[in-house]
């Protein structure tokens, strides 16, 4: 044992005769409790696993892995399948994260380099506040505001520029893709942010100011220093926030449009894994289709443990995983 | 600034072309990352400014304090979800407040390294966990073959909270002076009045901003109230978790869905309410975790 527990050998001694009733029974009973409480964590990860595993079962050994690759959803005829829904979710986490990683850069360097001092926290707290607005309201947000916007203006002149490319083709429309994708952006954009910023503070001073001697500008010194240092910092930053996206249910439901479909258009309606386990809260009964949907549940755990997992290697290196 | 040794030779060290394209190119990057910055506080301002616009029209007192309308009606409050949310993170909170402060207390203070980094893991992981995810989860082990309750959606939001309370504890904990607890040692108390007495009150106020920000996420959260909380039998308020309880998330969604503008109303006005609850408590704790740490590390 280390020292302290030796200090307290030689007081307890002295005291023994009048060892108190309720530090006999408090102290093992104050541990067992922490030690319960620390398991307990880690038991609900495993039960969650185990639980959404489990009621899946049904739908597993009636679909096998071919559920992966077929795509239906017909509570009707009780046919099922996650083929949409998985590309609808990789496919907007893909977007959100392909914008949102350069913007979240950037905003580290602003704020780790160039804004004036007083106004870093300020503006690193704004940006954080983003995430801390409930996925409901963007939600909200994203139908009656940005959706319009998107049907009316944004779609209809990207197809006009680019309708060449598949991705830009197809009927405008306030639901879809596109409208999920940048709110999944937004969502990843705090985290991101966040993490990578960490990643550059933690750039030893000497290397920038080395470059600057060699007479470096600004990004010079960036290119130089700190991005090759902050690089897997970066990449662990960019897969928390993909797996903030992979998951997001409500406000990706609200925006997508839920259709079972795969289109190669962004103005199409679509669904994602999280996104088709919300919209399905009230239909949800025992039997095939609500195994099912514990099946997307399964695959969505698989994914965004995977995705934490990584990520969490990869950030724990730069020993910055204060707050998250 | 000169450029020195990269400049190849013959052109001159400031001001040549070269020199000249540098400077432009980091003036450029510069430009394009104070845009970013820029940008993304645009879109909170967008999303809050738009909130408060198309909220404010329909707020006033009666909206706090009257049962919704009946369907179809103008008119009517979310006084139901109001109590129903203020219940049911009520109960979240004691739930995970408590176990998340063991579990700190437990990593920090008694478990040996490789068990606290094996619980620090498992909680980032279980952070990370989709929390639609923790809804079917808790819809099947507690409303399967049941039915919908406010216990079931407060146990599921507890699991959300959890992690967050737990992590901010543990930072906080981490950060009580070792020498406090010699102190302790040395007068002679067991480990437990240590923590009890010494460690837990000095880092108080930390641990209350945890809490404050464990109810802020929560209070948001629909995904886990989907499928345990969000069918209500009566529009009434409802004060038994024994039931689905009504509450501000939730209603939010199901008025988002509806066509009608008169619905679209309602769910902004209680947009309004949950995001300046949720904002507010987010800054507040923010401002006191700063200066909690900032006491302890005397930084």
């Amino acid at each position: 044992m280390s020292t302290p527990a030796e200090i307290q050998f030689a007081p307890r001694r002295l005291s023994e005769s009048h060892v108190k009733l309720v530090d006999r029974i408090g102290e093992p009973l104050f541990r067992a409790l922490a030690a319960a409480a620390g398991v307990a964590s880690v038991g609900i990860l495993v039960w969650i696993a185990e639980s959404v595993f489990n009621q899946a079962g049904l739908a597993i050994s009636h679909f096998g892995l071919a559920f992966l690759g077929h795509n239906t959803w017909n509570p009707v005829t009780n046919d099922f399948g996650a083929a949409s829904f998985i590309y609808g979710t990789v496919v907007s986490s893909l977007i959100a994260l392909l914008i949102a990683t350069p913007t979240a850069i950037a905003i580290a360097i602003y704020l780790t380099e160039l804004a004036p001092r007083r106004v870093r926290r300020p503006i690193a707290i704004l940006v954080e506040l983003l995430a801390a607005i409930p996925s409901v309201i963007l939600g909200l947000w994203g139908i009656i505001v940005l959706g319009p916007f998107l049907g009316n203006h944004l779609e209809p002149f990207l197809s006009g520029v680019l309708g060449w490319i598949p991705l830009f083709a197809g009927t405008p429309s306030p639901y879809g893709m596109l409208n999920a994708a940048l709110i999944l952006t937004i969502m990843a954009l705090p985290i991101v942010t966040s993490v990578t910023r960490e990643v550059f503070q933690t750039t030893p001073g000497d290397l920038k100011e080395g470059a600057y001697a060699l007479g470096a500008t600004r990004w010079e010194m960036l290119r130089m220093t700190v991005l090759p240092v902050a690089r897997p910092g970066i990449v662990g930053a960019v897969i928390l926030g993909l797996g903030r996206a992979l998951g997001e249910a409500i406000a990706v439901t609200q925006v997508i449009g839920n259709a079972t479909q795969i289109s190669s258009s962004l103005f199409a309606p679509a669904g994602t894994l999280a996104a088709q386990i919300a919209s399905e809260y009230q239909s949800a009964n025992p039997g095939l289709g609500t195994s099912s949907l514990m099946y997307l549940a399964a695959i969505l755990l698989v994914i965004s443990l995977l995705a934490n997992a990584v990520a969490w290697r990869i950030v724990r290196r730069f020993n910055i995983m204060g707050r998250r | 600034m000169g450029a020195g040794s990269l400049q190849p030779s013959g052109s001159r060290l400031v001001g040549g072309p070269r020199h000249r394209r540098r400077v432009a190119v980091n003036r450029l990057v510069e430009a394009g990352c104070t845009l970013a910055a820029i940008l993304a506080v645009a879109v909170l301002a967008l999303v809050v400014i738009s909130v408060l616009i198309k909220g404010l029209p329909a707020l006033n007192l009666g909206f706090f304090t009257q049962e919704p309308a009946p369907f179809g009606q103008p008119g009517g409050g979310i006084a139901n979800s109001i109590v129903g949310s203020a219940i049911l993170v009520g109960l979240a909170t004691a739930i995970s407040v408590p176990v998340g402060i063991m579990v700190a207390v437990y990593t920090t203070q008694f478990a040996g390294p490789r068990v606290a980094g094996a619980i620090r893991f498992a909680l980032d992981i279980l952070n990370g966990v989709p929390t639609i995810v923790t809804g079917v989860f808790i819809f099947g082990l507690m409303v399967v073959g049941n039915q919908q309750s406010g216990w079931a959606a407060a146990v599921a939001l507890a699991i959300v909270e959890l992690p967050i309370v737990a992590r901010s504890a543990q930072e906080v904990l981490a950060l009580v002076p070792r020498s406090l607890q010699e102190a302790g040692l040395a007068l002679g108390l067991r480990r437990w009045r240590i923590v009890v007495r010494i460690v837990v009150p000095t880092a108080a106020g930390g641990l209350i901003t945890g809490a404050v920000l464990g109810v802020a996420r929560v209070a948001g959260e629909t995904a886990p109230l989907l499928f345990t909380s969000s069918i209500f039998s009566d529009l009434g308020i409802t004060t038994s978790p024994s039931q689905a309880m009504p509450n501000i998330p939730v209603t939010i969604f199901s008025l988002s869905e509806s066509p009608a503008p008169a619905d679209h109303a309602r769910a902004w006005a209680a947009a309004l309410v949950l995001i300046l609850f949720v904002l507010l408590l987010s800054v507040v704790a923010r401002a006191f975790h700063e200066r909690t740490r900032r006491r302890l590390t005397g930084r």
